[in-house]
C-alpha cells in the first residue's frame, strides 16, 4: 500500500503532448506507471508513440479519457495561463486525483479552482508548483526521478522538490512507501496535515518525514495536528532559517514577513509537538535513521 | 509586488473607489506645483505624505500637514531624503487636506490556512491593525470570502455588521467594499488594505491610505502592472539577474551560492551560515536558484552573476539531479570558468548528486580546473567553501 497513489492507479497527462509533458510522460512510463492516455482537444483521436513501443492514445478531454480507460488520476503539464481550466476540466470530470504540476499559476486561479473542488467534492489537488508524489515500485505522477530510491517504509511530505529528492536520495537504502511533493505556493491542495493523517493511517508507513520552509503557518498547524493525531514518529525538517524579512525565496509563498513565517517558529512549534528537527538536511536522515534502525532491531 | 500609497492610489480611482486627489512629487519644487493644484479643492490645505513601503512613517516625522503651496514646499524638503526604517525616501505624495470625522479599517487578504480570501474590517482605523488585533479583537471584524463568489452586495452588509456599523454609515461604506473587492479580483492583488477608510465632516466615505499587494504570477494578464514595479530600489545585481530569468536574492555574506530548487537553495544557504559560524561567521552571499531542468548556459549565467559581486570570496554550487543533468551543470561551470579566463581566482566548491552524476564529475575531473573543488557531500562543501571564504 502507499498513499493517494498506488500500484493500481491509472493514470492520464493533461499537456502530454507538449514538450514537458512528452519528456515526463516517458519517465512515468519507464518507472511502470500506467500511463494511459493524454488529453489535448487538438490532438484527439491521435496516438503518441513513446520508447519500447507503448502507444498512448490521446483524447479531447478529460471525461472522455476517464470514460474510455477508467483513469482515476491526472497529471496536469499545461502552461500557467491555462491551468485553472484545465484544473475545472479535471474537477468537473470527477477525477479522484489532480496533481498539478506547473509553477507560475497566479494565486487567484488556484484559490478559484481549489474553493471549485472543495465544494464540489470528490477531487484532491495536489500542487500546484510542485513535483507531483511517487509510491516507489508501484506508480510515479509528476516529475520525482523515479530511481532516487525503491520502496520502503518511510513516508516523506515536503514543500520542496529538490529536498523531496536529497532527503529519498540519503534514506534510499530504506526507501519509501510514499512521497508527497505538496509545493511551495501560498494556496496548494493538499497540505502537509493531509499527508500526515494518510501517512498515519498507512499500514505500510512506518514513520514520517516532513519537510517544510518559511512563509505561512502550515508547518505550525501540522504540529498542532501532529501532537494530537499522529502515533508514528516524525522527524522534520524546515528550510530558511538564514533567510531575510520580506525578500520571496524562489518559491512564491516563501517569504517572511514581520514575525510570522519564520523557520525558527516552526522548528519550535513542531519540537513542542515531539518532533525531532535536523539543523541540515543530512542531520534530518540520520534522525530516520535511527528511528528505523530502532524498529527493525 | 508592493505598491507604493500613490500608486494604490490611482489604483483605487481607476476602478471607482473614492479617494481624494493627490500627486506624487521627487523635488520640492513639484510638491510645490501639486500643492498649488489640489490645494485649491481644501482652502490651500494639503499633506505631504513621504512614499516608503514600510510601517510607522507618521511617527518617524514622514507625513506633515501644509497650509500652504510654501509650507508644503519645505515638508517636502525635509521628508525627501530622509531615512524611515532604512527606507531611503524618493518620493512624496502631495495628498488633499480631509476633514476626518471618524477613521475605519478593511482589508482583503489571502487566508492561506483556509485557502479563501479574508476580509477584515474594524470602526477603529488609523492605529496599526496588528496592535487591534492583538488588544481589541473584538474589534475586528474578520470574515471569510469565497474566492468564487468575491464580496457581493450581501457578503458587503455582512462584513459591516460584524464590525457594529449603525445603518447610516454602514449604507455608505457597503458600495466602497465592493468597489474594493473589484480592485482586488481585476488587479490580481494578494492585499487590499485601506487604514484609515475615513468618514469625512461631510459624512462621505474616502479611502485615504492604501496598501496593494500584486500577485507576480497574474503578470501575464496585466501587462500594466509591470511599469509599477519600483527599478530604483533594485539591487543592480538583482536586476541583470531578472533580465536572465534567474531567480536570484542579493544578500550580505561573502559564500556566493547557486543550486537548483528553491527548497535545496534555501537550504544551502543554511548550511553554509552553520558551517561559517566556525570560520569567522562567514554568510552566504545571495540565494540563487536556476531551477529544474537547467541547461549549461543557465549554469553559467548564474555563476556570471554571482562572481560579479565583489563581496563573493568563494562560491559553493550544490546541485541535487533530479530533472536537471549534472552533466549539464558540470559544462556550465567549466564554459563559465573559461570564459572568464585566468583573471578569475575565487574557489568554486562543487557537490554533484543525482541524475548523470558520474558523467558531472567526469568532466570536471577532466577539465582539473585549479579553481574547481570537488565535495561529495552538502556539508563538507559548505565547510569547505566557508573555510576558503575566510582565507581570502
Amino acid at each position: 500500500m502507499a498513499i493517494f497513489l498506488t500500484a493500481d492507479s491509472k493514470v492520464i497527462v493533461q499537456g502530454m503532448t507538449g514538450s514537458e509533458g512528452m519528456k515526463h510522460t516517458q519517465r512515468m512510463l519507464r518507472s511502470g506507471t500506467a500511463v494511459v492516455g493524454g488529453v489535448n482537444p487538438r490532438k484527439a483521436g491521435t496516438d503518441v508513440e513513446f520508447e519500447g513501443g507503448v502507444s498512448v492514445p490521446v483524447f479531447g478531454t478529460v471525461a472522455e479519457a476517464m470514460e474510455r480507460t477508467g483513469a482515476d488520476v491526472s497529471v496536469a503539464f499545461v502552461p500557467a495561463a491555462f491551468t485553472k481550466a484545465a484544473a475545472v476540466e479535471a474537477i468537473d470530470a470527477g477525477i479522484p486525483l489532480l496533481v498539478v504540476i506547473t509553477e507560475g499559476v497566479a494565486v487567484k486561479d488556484t484559490a478559484e479552482f481549489y474553493n471549485y473542488a472543495a465544494e464540489k467534492g470528490g477531487t484532491r489537488i495536489i500542487g500546484p508548483n510542485c513535483p507531483g508524489l511517487i509510491s516507489p515500485g508501484a506508480a510515479n505522477a509528476g516529475i520525482i526521478p523515479a530511481d532516487i530510491s525503491g520502496p520502503g517504509r518511510i513516508g516523506l511530505v515536503s514543500k520542496s522538490g529538490t529536498l523531496t529528492y536529497q532527503m529519498m536520495y540519503e534514506l534510499r537504502d530504506f526507501g519509501f512507501s510514499s512521497a508527497v511533493g505538496i509545493g511551495g505556493d501560498p494556496v496548494i491542495g493538499t497540505t502537509h496535515i493531509d499527508c500526515l493523517e494518510a501517512f498515519e493511517n498507512d499500514p505500510d508507513t512506518d514513520a514520517i518525514v516532513m519537510i517544510g520552509e518559511i512563509g505561512g503557518d502550515a508547518e505550525e498547524r501540522a504540529a498542532a495536528y501532529i501532537k494530537e493525531h499522529v502515533t508514528k514518529p516524525v522527524v522534520g525538517y524546515v528550510a530558511g532559517f538564514t533567510a531575510p524579512e520580506g525578500k520571496t525565496m524562489g518559491h512564491a509563498g516563501a517569504i517572511v514577513s514581520g514575525s510570522s513565517g519564520t523557520a525558527q517558529a516552526k522548528k519550535e512549534a513542531l519540537e513542542a509537538a515531539g518532533v525531532k528537527v535536523g539543523k541540515t538536511p543530512s542531520e534530518t536522515a540520520q534522525l530516520m535513521r535511527e528511528i528505523m534502525e530502532s524498529r527493525s532491531s | 509586488m508592493d505598491l507604493f500609497e500613490y500608486q494604490a492610489r490611482d489604483m483605487f480611482e481607476k476602478h471607482g473607489v473614492p479617494v481624494l486627489a493627490g500627486a506624487v512629487a521627487t523635488t520640492p519644487e513639484e510638491a510645490k506645483e501639486a500643492a498649488e493644484r489640489i490645494g485649491t479643492a481644501s482652502g490651500g490645505v494639503t499633506v505631504v505624505k513621504a512614499q516608503v513601503k514600510t510601517g510607522g512613517r507618521g511617527k518617524a516625522g514622514g507625513v506633515k500637514v501644509a497650509k500652504t503651496a510654501d509650507e508644503a514646499f519645505e515638508h517636502a524638503s525635509a521628508i525627501l531624503g530622509m531615512d524611515i526604517k532604512g527606507h531611503t525616501v524618493h518620493r512624496v505624495m502631495i495628498a488633499q487636506g480631509a476633514r476626518i470625522a471618524e477613521e475605519y479599517y478593511f482589508s482583503i487578504l489571502l487566508d492561506r490556512a483556509n485557502r479563501t480570501y479574508l476580509a477584515m474590517c474594524s470602526k477603529e482605523g488609523g492605529m496599526e491593525i496588528e496592535q487591534l488585533a492583538v488588544e481589541r479583537p473584538e474589534a475586528l471584524a474578520r470574515i471569510a470570502v469565497d474566492p468564487n463568489v468575491g464580496i457581493d452586495d450581501a457578503k458587503a452588509r455582512e462584513i459591516v455588521e460584524a464590525a457594529g456599523f449603525d445603518a447610516d454609515t454602514a449604507a455608505k461604506i457597503e458600495p466602497v467594499l465592493t468597489t474594493l473587492w473589484t480592485v482586488y479580483r481585476e488587479e490580481d492583488a494578494t492585499l487590499v488594505e485601506v487604514n484609515p477608510l475615513v468618514k469625512t465632516e461631510d459624512g462621505e466615505i474616502v479611502a485615504l491610505d492604501g496598501k496593494v499587494s500584486l500577485d507576480a504570477n497574474a503578470g501575464f494578464r496585466h501587462p500594466d502592472h509591470e511599469a509599477l514595479e519600483d527599478s530604483g530600489e533594485t539591487d543592480p545585481l538583482e536586476a541583470a539577474a531578472k533580465e536572465k530569468d534567474l531567480n536570484y536574492v542579493k544578500l550580505d555574506g561573502s559564500v556566493g551560492i547557486i543550486g537548483n530548487g528553491a527548497g535545496l537553495v534555501m537550504s544551502t544557504l543554511d548550511v553554509v551560515a552553520y558551517a561559517g559560524e566556525v570560520f569567522g561567521g562567514q554568510k552566504p552571499a545571495n540565494f540563487l536558484d536556476i531551477g529544474g531542468g537547467a541547461s549549461a548556459e543557465v549554469m553559467a549565467n548564474g555563476l556570471h552573476i554571482i562572481l560579479s559581486d565583489p563581496q563573493v570570496k568563494s562560491v559553493f554550487v550544490n546541485v541535487f539531479g533530479g530533472i536537471t543533468a549534472c552533466d549539464a551543470v558540470a559544462n556550465g561551470i567549466v564554459g563559465a570558468l573559461d570564459a572568464l579566463g585566468d583573471e578569475e581566482d575565487r574557489a568554486l566548491v562543487v557537490r554533484l548528486d543525482g541524475n548523470n552524476v558520474e558523467e558531472g564529475r567526469r568532466i570536471l575531473a577532466e577539465r582539473n580546473h585549479p579553481r574547481v573543488i570537488i565535495e561529495e557531500t552538502m556539508d563538507g562543501a559548505a565547510r569547505k567553501a566557508a573555510e576558503l571564504a575566510s582565507q581570502n
